[in-house]
């Protein structure tokens, strides 16, 4: 019981100052994978159904995706909607990506850090 | 304490007329009614799209963007299947090695009667397409069976469906319990979401037709057996139902069944029967 807050602690203690080193350069990069990500028919492919700046023939299933730090301040819940969406709308169209493994939760979080810069 | 048991009497009688007046649409819903059922399915297209002539949804892609229409009806001139329909008129009229001809496995010599298959198999209690009665004429006159997917198979499907253009399509489902619970069958594969993308075939063909999938325009599932067999550009050929099936299955990474396996015929039982009255217009082109 007691040695999980401790390694917790230690992971935190860790995860943050390493986080601290090389914040900018990770950013950086997490957003432009995100990009190609979000923009690759084999993973995120979220142009079929989503108009995105910088993207070319969009779909028109789902809505444009834009000002997405407004809508979503909190990441949690924009990484919440990719990972399972069917959890808060049991019609949508919108593929499970974490749930059924289509991506992995890097690789949704690497997604989030570029719809934030929309 | 009084409050508490009044409300909790008062959720209760909430709860019971609630039930008493939902019960009798769950009970509904739980019988087969085929008639109903291809009632509601037409309607819910005609209502989505009012400016949409009834026997156009056949046409797919093309009765939900005009501009796409035009340039089908251009291409329409010299339509890409006409290689196809050519081949199958001929292989048509071409005796087996035993002297006989497909002619002689189907009512009306095979002339004008795409519009009645699938039907219900009361002898072998399933539903048999045309694409498999065509293989059994074949088998049952020594010959090979050709693939269901494509080539030969769309060719004489090709051919079948030209013989049949506008004539409504006439899906009867016989008094059985098992033609009923094959088309009910189909309805459940046609509405259960399946594979890594967790679509049904109902998410993209009735949540969503009109709608483009980058610049793909997607069909409406009313009519959509009626056009085939179909050329389709992405397949720089010729495709049956079959193939039609078994694509849509892979596209959206589901594990497609066999050709012709039990729940594809029944899929196509229950999307036939919805489509009645609406015109045969196969072959068909999409992009």
């Amino acid at each position: 019981m007691t040695a999980f807050p401790c390694k917790l602690a230690v992971l935190v203690t860790l995860v943050l100052s390493a986080g601290a080193a090389m914040a900018p350069a990770q950013a950086q990069s997490a957003v432009a994978d995100g990009q190609k990500l979000a923009f690759d028919r084999g993973k995120g492919n979220c142009l079929t159904c989503h108009v995105i700046k910088g993207g070319d023939l969009p779909g028109t299933i789902g809505p444009e995706l834009k000002d997405l730090k407004t809508k979503y301040p909190d990441r949690s819940e924009l990484t919440a909607i990719i990972f399972d969406e069917t959890k808060r709308n049991p019609q949508t169209m919108m593929p499970p990506f974490g749930r059924n493994r289509i991506l992995t939760e890097q690789e949704i979080s690497a997604i989030v850090d570029f719809l934030q810069t929309l | 304490m009084k409050t508490r048991s009044a409300l909790l009497l008062g959720s209760l009688s909430a709860a019971l007329a609630a039930f008493a007046l939902t019960s009798p649409r769950v009970i509904a819903a739980d019988k087969v009614d085929p008639v109903a059922d291809a009632k509601a399915f037409q309607n819910f297209f005609f209502q989505k799209f009012p400016e949409v002539k009834h026997e156009d949804f056949v046409n797919g892609p093309y009765s939900m963007n005009a501009d796409m229409k035009r340039q089908w009806q251009e291409k329409e001139e010299f339509p890409p299947y006409e290689f196809a329909l050519d081949a199958g008129k001929e292989m048509f009229a071409t005796p087996f090695k035993n002297g006989k001809t497909y002619a002689d496995c189907f009512p009306n010599g095979g002339v004008g009667i795409r519009q009645n298959y699938p039907y219900f198999d009361e002898k072998e209690g399933k539903v048999v397409t045309l694409e498999l009665a065509l293989n059994r004429c074949r088998e049952a006159n020594g010959e090979q069976p050709y693939s269901y997917v494509k080539d030969e198979m769309a060719s004489l499907t090709a051919y079948m469906a030209f013989t049949s253009r506008g004539k409504p399509m006439e899906i009867r489902i016989p008094d059985d319990p098992r033609a009923l619970a094959a088309f009910e069958n189909g309805k459940r594969y046609f509405y259960t979401r399946r594979g890594q993308m967790n679509f049904s075939c109902a998410s993209c063909h009735v949540q969503s037709p009109g709608e483009r999938i980058r610049a793909e325009v997607l069909a409406p599932a009313l009519g959509i057996l009626n056009a085939m067999p179909i050329y389709r550009s992405e397949w720089s050929g010729m495709g049956t139902i079959s193939r039609r099936f078994v694509t849509c299955n892979s596209q959206t990474r589901a594990v497609p069944l066999e050709p012709q396996s039990d729940e594809y015929r029944d899929v196509e039982y229950f999307l036939s029967y919805v489509a009645n009255g609406l015109p045969i217009s196969g072959p068909g082109a999409r992009p």
